[in-house]
C-alpha cells in the first residue's frame, strides 16, 4: 500500500497498518487478549511449595513482583548458564541467520514477528549479553544488549507462554539450537518469581497430590473403569476385570489421565483395556493400571526440571511398590519426552526392573533396557508383527484416517514408524498428509507444553493453523474423516481446532482404531464402533 | 465495453495489488513471508488468502452468488478472526481497498463517464463483500466464544456425565 | 535507513583509515604490522580456549538430541542412522554432515519448486552460498600459509593449482602481458560475503532480526577480501616485501620491510580485527557447532542410562501419604490398600 494513497471514507481515518521499520527491541509488549493465558492459582503454587504464591494478574500494571526481583533472575541465569551446556551454547552461537524463522507454527499462524524463533532466544540472549558477556557490556545495544526491565519481563512471559516446545525450529537449525530448551530456562526462570499459567500450575499441584492433572480421586478413577467395562460389555458382550492398583502383574500401564477422563482420549482408553483383556484371556498377561501413577503426562515439565522430576518420580517409586517387571507407556506427547529424554537420569537407575520383554513373543526391547519402559506403539507393533492380534480390520471400513506425529514422540523420539505399522494393519484406508507437515517436519496441535487452555483460544487456533491447514488438505483430496495421533493433549486439543477448520474431521487415538479391529474371545457380533456409532453394514441392528 | 470484461482483463493485475493490500497488513518481519513463500503447507495463511482473492475477484467478475462468495471468503476471514493483532475493522478493511485498487488501475479507462457509471455499481458488489465478511467475521468469533465457553465441559464433563458420575438435581 | 548497518559500515571504514593513515602518514608500520597481528592472535588463542573451557565446564545433565528420522526400534523398523544416530558412529556422521555439508540447513531447502518462486531459490541459495562462504575461507586461509612458511609445502602449492585459473599472459620480447593466476576462492568469498550481507539487507524478516553485530563480520571479511584482490590484481604488492613480514612474524623475529604499501597494513589490520574479535562474537559458532548437545548425543536414551552430575534429590509425594489422604475412598471401591 506504499506506493497507494489511503483510501477514503472512515476506514482511511484507522490505522490497519501496523508500525514500520522499528526494531524488534524497540517494539514494546503487548499482552492480547486470547493470546495468553490466566496467572496460576496462588493455592496451587502454594501446595507444592513454589516460590512467591500470590495473587496476580498480566493484564495489571503492577505484578506483585519480589522486590529484588531482577537480581533472583539474573542469579537463577548464571545457575542455569553453568548447568546447562545446551544454554549456554545456545545463547552463544546463533547467527540469526533466519533458518528457523518461518519454521515455527506461531509464527506462521499468528504473523507476529516475535513469534520466530530466532527472537524468541533473543528475549534471553539480549539479556544474557548485558549481564554476562563482555562484547555486550563494552558494546550495549549494537552487540545486540539490553536491560533487564519490566518490560522485558513481561515480554518474556508473553512469548515463553506462547511456545509449545515443539521442536521444529531445532530441525532446521545449522546449530541444533533448540527453542524448547530456551522456554524450558525462560519458565524456570519466571517460575523463580512466582510467574506461572494457572493451566500449568493446578495440573502440577493435582498431579503432585493425586496422581494425575485433573485431580481425580482413585475411587472416582475406579468408577470412570466400571463405566469404561459397562460400555465396552455393550459393545462387545465381554465383562472386562482390568487390574488396578494390582501387586504382582507383570506389566504396569501408565498413560495419560485425560485418556480416562476426557473425550475422545475415553475411546483410546476403552482400546487398552481391551488390548490388554485379550492378552490375559490368550496369554495369561497380567497388565495392571495404577492411581498412585495415573498420570503419564508431566506438566513438571512446562515448570522446571525440578518439579518434573518431582512429578517424574511416581512412575519408577509404583512400579517397585507392585513389584512389576516393566512398565508400559500409553499413548502421550511430552510424556514420551520425559521418559525417552530424562526419567532414567532424573529418577533412574531402574535395576529392581526387568530388560523389557515382550512375554508374549519374547521380543527384547533392546531400545528400552535401561529405563525399562516400552511405548505402546512399540508394544502393539510387535503383537501385529508376530500375527498375535486376531483383527477384522473391515469394521474400521467407515474411517479414512490421517496421522499426526505428535511433536514428542517425533522430534525428540523418533517414534514415527512404529504407530504407522499399526494403523496399517488395523485400518484399510490410511492416507499421510504432505511431506513437509509429519514425522520430524511435523507441526504441532498448537496446544502442547502446557496452553490447551480455555482463555488463549485465538492463540491455539492461529497456532495449529499450519496443521490444521494440511488436514484440511487430505479432507478435500482423499475424502479423510479421521485424524490419529498418540498424545493426550492432541485428543484434547484437536477436537476444538477440527471444530474451527476442518470440522469434518474427527480425533483419535491409535488403540483406539487396534480395539475396534480386535477380536476379543468371545464376543457377540459387533454393530457399532467404541463410540457406540453404527459400523458399516451395519447401521440397522445398531438401532435395536 | 462492459466494465465485467474490462475487470477481466485487469484481473491479474489487480489481485496482485489487492492481495499486497492485505500483506502489507502484517507487521514488516512477516509480510516478506507471506508474500514469497509459496507452498500451501508451509505457508497457509498467504497462500489461502491469496487463493482466496483470486477466487473472490472471479466471483465478483462472473457470478454473484453468496454462497459461493462465502465459500471463498471463508478461509481468509478465518484466519484474521483469529489473528489478535487486527481489530475487527482491520481484520475486513481489505475488502473496501479492492475500491481504490481498480479505480487507481482503471484511471485511464475512467475518463470515459460511461464507464464510471458502471463501476459504481460494481463497487456495490464489494459493499455486499464486506458485508458478508462482517457476517463470517461474527460468526468466526462466535464459534471462539463456542470453544471458549464449552472448554471444559465438552471433554471431561461429557465423559463424567456419560459415567454417571454427575448428579443432577432432581425435582421432587 | 538502518542503524545496525551503517554503525558497522563506519566502524569498518574507521578501521580502515586508522591502519591507512597510520602507515602512510604516521609511519606506524611496527604497531600495525607487529604489534597488533601478535595482538590479535594472542587475543584470538587465548579467547576462543576461554570460550571452550567455558563451555566445556558447563555440565551436560540431559541427553536431549533433536531426532530427525525413524529410531532405533524394532527390527522390522527401519532406522534413520544418520538423523537419529544410536552409535557413536551414527552420531560422527551426523556431525560430519553438519560440519561439513550444512545438513540441517540444507533441509531448509527443498527440493520441489513447482508453484514456487523466489523464496525457495533463496533458501538454497542460503546453504549455497554458506556453504561457499566457509570453504572459500578455508581455502584462502589454507592458501596464505605459503606467506608463513619457507620452502612453502607442496600441499599448498598444489592448492593453489587447484584455485588457480585463467593464468593469462603473454609473453613476447616486445610485451609482457599477464595478470597472475586468478583464484577462485578470493571471488566466491567476495561474492558469498556479498550475498550474505544483500540477503539481510533485503529480506525483511532477516533485517529485523539482524543486529550490528551481524552486519560488523560481515563488512570485515568484504574489507578483507577486498584488500586482498586489489594488491593482488590491481596495485600488485610487493610480494617478496610482505614475505619478509609475515615470516618474520612467524619465526618469531619480525622486521618491517620497506615498499609494502598502506594497503597491506590495512590487510594485516581487518584480519588482525577479526582475529581478535572472533572470540567474543557469534563467530565461535565454528566451535560450537561441535558441542551442541541437540546434534552431538546419540539418541539411544532408554538403552543407555546419562548421568547428570548434579542430580540432587528432591520431595516427593509418596504413596503412603497418598494412601492415607485417599484410604478410605479407595477401600470404598474395592482398591486393594497397604494398610487397611
Amino acid at each position: 500500500m506504499k506506493d497507494l494513497p489511503k483510501p477514503d471514507g472512515l476506514v482511511s481515518m484507522m490505522d490497519h497498518m501496523p508500525p514500520k521499520d522499528k526494531g524488534w527491541m524497540d517494539t514494546p509488549v503487548k499482552i492480547r487478549k486470547g493470546m495468553y493465558c490466566y496467572a496460576s492459582n496462588p493455592k496451587s503454587v502454594k501446595y507444592l511449595g513454589l516460590p512467591y504464591p500470590r495473587e496476580w494478574s498480566p493484564m495489571d500494571d503492577d505484578w506483585k513482583l519480589p522486590e529484588n526481583w531482577k537480581e533472583i533472575i539474573s542469579e537463577g541465569f548464571r545457575e542455569r548458564l553453568e548447568r546447562f551446556r545446551s544454554f549456554k551454547i545456545f545463547m552463544d552461537v546463533c547467527v540469526r541467520c533466519g533458518a528457523c524463522a518461518d519454521k515455527c507454527h506461531f509464527f506462521i499462524g499468528t504473523g507476529d514477528p516475535k513469534n520466530m524463533p530466532v527472537l524468541r532466544a533473543e528475549l534471553l540472549r539480549s539479556v544474557y549479553r548485558n549481564d554476562f558477556t563482555t562484547a555486550g557490556k563494552v558494546l550495549g545495544k549494537f552487540a545486540g544488549a539490553r536491560e533487564m526491565t519490566l518490560d522485558v519481563l513481561k515480554e518474556w512471559w508473553y512469548y515463553f507462554f506462547q511456545c509449545t516446545e515443539c521442536r521444529r525450529c531445532s530441525v532446521f537449525c545449522p546449530y541444533g539450537i533448540d527453542t524448547a530448551e530456551i522456554t524450558i530456562m525462560g519458565r524456570e526462570l519466571l517460575n523463580l518469581i512466582g510467574l506461572n499459567i494457572d493451566w500449568i500450575a493446578t495440573p502440577v499441584a493435582n498431579c503432585y497430590r493425586t496422581g494425575n492433572h485433573l485431580g481425580i480421586q482413585p475411587h472416582a478413577f475406579k468408577d470412570m473403569m466400571d463405566f469404561f467395562v459397562d460400555e465396552i460389555e455393550d459393545i462387545t458382550g465381554i465383562r472386562l476385570a482390568p487390574s488396578i492398583n494390582k501387586k504382582g502383574a507383570d506389566i504396569l500401564f501408565i498413560t495419560p489421565s485425560g485418556d480416562v477422563f476426557a473425550d475422545p482420549g475415553t475411546y483410546t482408553c476403552m482400546g487398552y483395556m481391551m488390548l490388554f483383556h485379550y492378552l490375559k484371556e490368550k496369554f495369561g498377561i497380567d497388565i495392571t493400571w495404577s492411581t498412585y501413577a495415573s498420570e503419564g503426562g508431566n506438566f513438571g515439565f512446562f515448570t522446571s526440571h525440578e518439579t518434573m522430576k518431582r512429578l517424574n518420580a511416581k512412575m519408577y517409586a509404583e512400579a517397585k511398590r507392585l513389584g512389576v517387571k516393566w512398565i508400559l507407556g500409553g499413548e502421550c506427547g511430552h510424556m514420551w519426552r520425559v521418559i525417552h529424554q530424562y526419567m532414567d537420569t532424573l529418577n533412574g537407575p531402574a535395576n529392581f526392573l526387568e530388560e523389557p520383554v515382550s512375554p508374549i513373543t519374547g521380543t527384547k526391547f533392546e531400545n528400552a533396557k535401561s529405563t525399562k519402559v516400552v511405548h505402546i506403539a512399540e508394544f502393539t507393533s510387535d503383537l501385529i508383527q508376530h500375527d498375535k492380534l486376531d483383527l477384522d480390520i473391515s469394521r474400521n471400513d467407515h474411517l479414512k484416517v490421517t496421522f499426526h506425529d505428535s511433536c514428542n514422540p517425533a522430534r525428540g523420539m523418533g517414534l514415527l514408524d512404529e504407530p504407522r505399522h499399526v494403523i496399517r494393519n488395523v485400518c484399510e484406508h490410511f492416507y499421510e498428509m504432505p511431506p513437509n507437515t509429519i514425522r520430524e517436519q511435523t507441526f504441532c496441535c498448537g496446544s502442547g507444553a502446557g496452553l490447551n487452555a480455555g482463555e488463549d483460544m485465538e492463540l491455539r487456533m492461529a497456532g495449529g493453523f499450519p496443521r490444521a491447514n494440511a488436514v484440511k488438505y487430505v479432507h478435500e483430496k482423499y475424502g479423510v474423516n479421521m485424524m490419529a495421533c498418540i498424545c493426550a493433549i492432541d485428543r484434547a486439543a484437536f477436537p476444538d481446532l477440527m471444530s474451527y477448520w476442518v470440522p469434518e474431521v474427527d480425533i483419535t487415538g491409535i488403540h483406539e482404531l487396534v480395539a475396534n479391529a480386535l477380536i476379543l474371545p468371545g464376543e457377540k457380533e459387533r454393530s457399532t464402533d467404541l463410540r457406540s456409532e453404527p459400523l458399516p453394514g451395519m447401521e440397522d441392528e445398531a438401532d435395536e | 465495453m462492459m466494465i465485467e470484461d474490462l475487470l477481466e482483463e485487469k484481473k491479474s493485475d489487480i489481485v496482485e495489488r489487492w492481495f499486497d493490500a492485505v500483506i502489507e497488513s502484517y507487521p514488516d518481519g512477516t509480510a516478506h513471508f507471506l508474500k514469497n513463500q509459496k507452498d500451501l503447507f508451509a505457508n497457509p495463511v498467504g497462500s489461502n488468502i491469496y487463493s482466496g482473492l483470486n477466487a473472490l475477484m472471479d466471483c465478483l467478475i462472473k457470478k454473484h452468488d453468496e454462497t459461493v462468495i462465502k465459500d471463498f471468503l471463508d478461509p481468509i476471514i478465518r484466519i484474521r478472526a483469529v489473528q489478535t493483532m487486527f481489530s475487527p475493522s482491520q481484520a475486513t478493511a481489505f475488502i473496501f481497498d479492492l475500491k481504490k485498487i481498480i479505480r487507481d488501475i482503471l484511471k485511464k479507462e475512467l475518463k470515459n463517464s460511461e464507464t464510471g457509471d458502471k463501476l459504481s455499481s460494481f463497487e456495490r458488489k464489494i459493499d455486499d463483500l464486506g458485508l458478508i465478511a462482517f457476517d463470517l467475521f461474527m460468526e468466526c468469533r462466535e464459534k471462539i466464544f463456542e470453544l471458549k465457553a464449552n472448554q471444559e465441559k465438552t471433554k471431561v464433563y461429557r465423559a463424567f456425565e456419560r459415567a454417571g458420575l454427575i448428579v443432577e438435581i432432581q425435582e421432587d | 535507513m538502518n542503524v545496525n548497518y551503517i554503525f558497522s559500515l563506519i566502524v569498518v571504514v574507521v578501521l580502515f583509515l586508522l591502519a591507512y593513515v597510520g602507515v602512510e602518514a604516521a609511519g606506524l608500520q611496527v604497531f600495525f604490522g607487529v604489534i597488533i597481528p601478535y595482538l590479535a592472535l594472542v587475543i584470538f588463542i587465548v579467547g576462543f580456549f576461554y570460550r571452550v573451557m567455558g563451555w566445556a565446564r558447563s555440565t551436560v545433565p540431559f541427553r536431549i538430541p533433536t531426532t530427525c528420522g525413524q529410531q532405533e526400534s524394532l527390527p522390522w523398523i527401519k532406522q534413520n542412522k544418520i538423523d537419529n544416530p544410536s552409535t557413536l558412529l551414527h552420531v560422527l556422521v551426523r556431525m560430519a554432515l553438519e560440519v561439513l555439508l550444512f545438513r540441517s540447513l540444507f533441509r531448509n531447502s527443498r527440493m520441489e519448486l513447482k508453484n514456487s518462486r523466489l523464496s525457495y531459490k533463496l533458501e538454497i541459495w542460503l546453504w549455497l552460498f554458506s556453504l561457499a562462504f566457509h570453504y572459500s575461507f578455508l581455502v584462502v586461509l589454507v592458501r596464505h600459509l605459503r606467506f608463513f612458511l619457507e620452502p612453502v609445502p607442496f600441499i599448498i602449492k598444489q592448492i593453489e593449482v587447484v584455485d588457480g585459473f585463467f593464468r593469462i599472459e603473454f609473453v613476447s620480447e616486445v610485451l609482457t602481458v599477464g595478470l597472475p593466476g586468478i583464484y577462485i576462492s578470493g571471488l566466491v568469498l567476495l561474492a558469498a560475503v556479498t550475498f550474505l550481507f544483500l540477503r539481510r539487507i533485503f529480506i525483511p524478516q532477516v533485517r529485523y532480526i539482524s543486529l550490528a553485530a551481524d552486519y560488523f563480520p560481515l563488512f570485515l571479511i568484504m574489507g578483507i577480501a577486498i584488500t586482498g584482490i586489489m594488491m593482488r590484481y590491481f596495485t600488485k604488492v610487493d610480494v617478496v616485501g610482505v614475505k619478509e613480514l609475515t615470516l618474520g612474524l612467524a619465526t618469531f623475529h619480525p622486521t618491517i620491510p620497506e615498499g609494502v604499501g598502506g594497503l597491506f597494513y590495512v590487510h594485516l589490520f581487518f584480519v588482525s580485527t577479526l582475529f581478535a574479535y572472533f572470540p567474543f562474537s557469534k563467530l565461535m559458532h565454528l566451535g560450537g557447532v561441535f558441542l551442541s548437545p541437540t546434534r552431538n548425543l546419540a539418541n539411544n536414551n532408554r538403552a543407555v542410562r546419562h548421568i547428570n552430575p548434579w542430580n540432587y534429590p528432591v520431595p516427593v509425594h509418596t504413596y503412603e501419604e497418598y494412601e492415607d489422604e485417599f484410604r478410605e475412598k479407595m477401600v470404598g471401591v474395592g482398591l486393594p490398600v497397604e494398610k487397611e
